[in-house]
């Protein structure tokens, strides 16, 4: 006969190999980036090598948004701004880093040395700043809701881009060195851009000793993105959101602690957004006026489209309406019109959009299609 | 002094314009509760309607007596009709649908109007100077200031507008009709109330008066910018916060807002830095709504479980 400790022993789970399982998903998604950018990008060729990385781009930021629109419910029209704290967070730190650590603004060693490393540091960096603007910006969220909050998010973004056009041009290598790091804070290149940034994200189809995997870079945060917000939505605090988005005076009641929760959501959204400017501003340029109000709505397109809380949709959604532009391209002038027409068309045939809150294997027809029959079921 | 009332003719011309717009946001928003992101371009289409309108009628050199109101009337009948179009097709089916589905088909609808106006058949790519209508002079000298014709036909226009959408909301059946929609769709519609029809009368006032501030815009300014371009968008988003300012759905708040914005962005400029005008803008709507979230004017709404 066993012990009461012996047998309560036997029952517990083993922490190390469920924390082990628990990063699988990680490492599959760390695998398919390296997949995607040596064997996927080098059999496309640089063209949609590019696309393959916008798309990756994309979609960090709709399953990020999703986050605060489609989990919580909070309506924010700031993504653009976030993407742009983070970007020139992350250009400053690369371009004027860089040059205080090695002396020029190029990219500086190999696949994953230094140069590779500090980059991806200065992209959470900027990722981190940008989850302190969204803590501010979340701050008014506990006063305001629905449209109004919507306004303030993108009142947010349009005065970070005002802010960001009136700043000083880049200051070349000699005149970097001489005013140092912190000399050079306002100088990220107002209304023209952050000119010269080094390409660590650029789609250059085949790792090269002096190349860069921008692919490769993008979609581990893309999985790390994907990962989180999916342990999230299985997570109590996840929960808390769901409950938020769906009825906050319930929530509350249930003791949910509302204000924490949409803070919470501002944050995480904002910290990936700015992750995804950092990726972003490191193609070549980083130029204000693309970061603007219609950045915002384009990414809040993509989550009402793939389902409001659907994570599987967002990324469809991502991937689907960054490629719909491109293949509408042979009909150049009127592309914008079709695809306007097309959302209006999604919106009034489909107004969940197109998975709802479910993911897509929780929908009838894929069941109907992949799913095994239980005896339930079967007729 | 002579700054001080050349920005104050300027601010209160600007402040119109931006009242008129606010207008048709806050109409839309009092009967569909929903931000009408469509409403700058109709805004724009106003304004190149009548360039159209002007060139059509052959007053691109020289224009009779007659011709702005002619070119006026045109442009807000035209404006009224498109809106009207656009609410039976993209919004009327999605009355019972989230607001957010109506948002995003607003700005479909946006972009679909911005990416039409560029086509070469319609408006095109290139910027165009929109013909002087009336006969601009310095009407009078004020303290060394010249106020010129066009700036004080901004703000008669305007103001005249304003009064008779007034008269209309307060003082006609109709304007009952919409006051009673707003405060209540579904109790409306018991008391015979017909609330399609209202909606789309009111989709195309609120479009009517936009067609107006771009007619006047274009007297103004003289340059129109392509249909697609961020400054009509910028323009249709500021009137939109004085929309927000005033109190969403109030229409005094609107006009009050406008002026306000107009004022703030015009001094803003003049005294403090004319690169941050927009900064300006966005800070006080900030302000105000985690001040009074309902708006200057507007009623606060206690949620009922």
């Amino acid at each position: 006969m066993k012990t009461l400790a012996e047998r309560t022993a036997a029952q517990r789970p083993n922490v190390a190999l469920t924390a082990l399982l628990s990063l699988a998903p990680l490492a599959v998604g760390v695998i398919a980036a390296f997949l995607l950018q040596a064997v996927l990008a080098p059999a496309v060729g640089p063209f949609y090598a590019k696309l393959v990385l916008d798309v990756g781009i994309a979609i960090l930021l709709s399953v990020s948004l999703n986050i605060v629109n489609g989990f919580a419910g909070q309506f924010s029209l700031g993504h653009g701004g976030f993407m742009l704290v983070g970007g020139y967070t992350a250009a400053y730190l690369t371009y004027y880093g860089s040059i205080a650590l090695w002396g020029t603004a190029e990219i500086h060693g190999g696949f994953m040395e230094g140069g590779d490393i500090f980059f991806m540091v200065a992209c959470v960096v900027g990722g981190i700043v940008a989850a302190l603007a969204g803590l501010l910006v979340g701050l008014p969220s506990l006063r305001l809701r629905g449209d109004y909050l919507a306004i303030v998010t993108l009142g947010f973004g349009e005065i970070m881009r005002v802010v960001i056009q009136r700043t000083g041009d880049v200051l070349p290598v000699a005149e970097a060195k001489q005013k140092g790091m912190l000399g050079s804070l306002t100088n990220v290149g107002g209304s023209l851009g952050f000119t010269d940034v080094p390409q660590y994200v650029s789609p250059t189809p085949w790792l090269e000793k002096t190349g860069h995997a921008g692919i490769f870079f993008t979609y581990i945060f893309v999985a790390i993105c994907v990962v989180v917000a999916f342990r999230l939505k299985a997570s109590s605090n996840g929960r808390a959101l769901l409950a938020v988005r769906e009825n906050e005076v319930a929530a509350e009641a249930m003791g949910v602690v509302t204000a924490r929760a949409k803070v919470t959501a501002f944050v995480m959204a904002a910290f990936f957004a700015g992750i995804a400017g950092g990726l972003f501003g490191h193609q070549s340029t980083l130029s204000p006026s693309e970061l603007g109000f219609q950045k915002s709505i384009d990414i809040v397109i993509m989550v009402v489209l793939g389902g409001m809380g659907s994570i599987s949709g967002a990324v469809l959604a991502a991937i689907v309406l960054t490629l719909l532009p491109e293949a509408l391209r042979n009909f150049s002038q009127y592309r914008m019109i079709i695809y306007a027409l097309s959302l209006i068309a999604i919106m009034i045939a489909r107004p969940q959009g197109l998975f709802g809150t479910k993911e897509i294997w929780e929908t009838t027809w894929w069941r109907r299609l992949f799913g095994r029959r239980t005896k339930a079921e079967a007729p | 002094m002579t700054i001080f009332l050349q920005t104050f003719v300027n601010a209160l011309a600007l402040g119109s314009l931006y009242g008129l717009i606010a207008l048709g946001y806050t109409l839309v928003y009092g009967v569909l509760r929903f931000i009408n992101f469509a409403h700058s371009d109709i805004f724009m289409i106003g304004a190149w309607i009548s360039f159209t309108f002007t060139g059509w009628l052959g007053w691109s050199t020289g224009a009779p007596a007659y011709a702005l109101p002619v070119i006026l009337v045109l442009a807000m009948g035209f404006c009224a009709l498109l809106a009207v179009a656009i609410e039976q097709i993209a919004y009327k089916p999605l009355r019972k649908a989230p607001r957010l589905n109506v948002l995003i088909t607003a700005i479909g609808v946006s972009l679909f109007l911005q990416n039409t106006g560029v086509l070469k058949q319609v408006f095109g790519t290139q910027p165009q100077r929109m013909p002087s209508l009336v006969n601009d002079h310095v009407m009078f000298t004020l303290a060394g200031v010249g106020v010129q014709f066009v700036d004080v036909l901004v703000v008669l226009l305007a103001g005249a507008l304003m009064l008779l959408l007034q008269w209309m909301v307060f003082r006609t059946r109709l304007g009952r009709a919409m006051r009673a929609v707003s405060f209540d769709e579904r109790t409306a519609s018991l008391m015979g109330i017909n609330v399609n029809q209202v909606i789309s009368i009111t989709f195309g006032i609120g479009s009517a008066l936009a067609a107006a501030a771009g007619l006047l815009y274009a007297l103004k300014y003289g340059s129109l910018k392509q249909s697609a371009d961020a400054t009509w968008v910028l323009l249709g988003l500021k009137a939109f916060v004085a929309a927000v300012i005033g109190g969403i759905g109030n229409v005094r708040g609107a006009v009050a807002g406008g002026v306000l914005i107009g004022f703030l962005e015009m001094y803003g400029a003049a005294y403090l830095s004319p690169h941050l005008k927009d900064v300006y803008v966005f800070v006080v709507l900030i302000g105000v709504l985690l001040v009074k979230p309902s708006g200057l004017f507007g009623k606060a709404v206690v949620e009922k479980v």
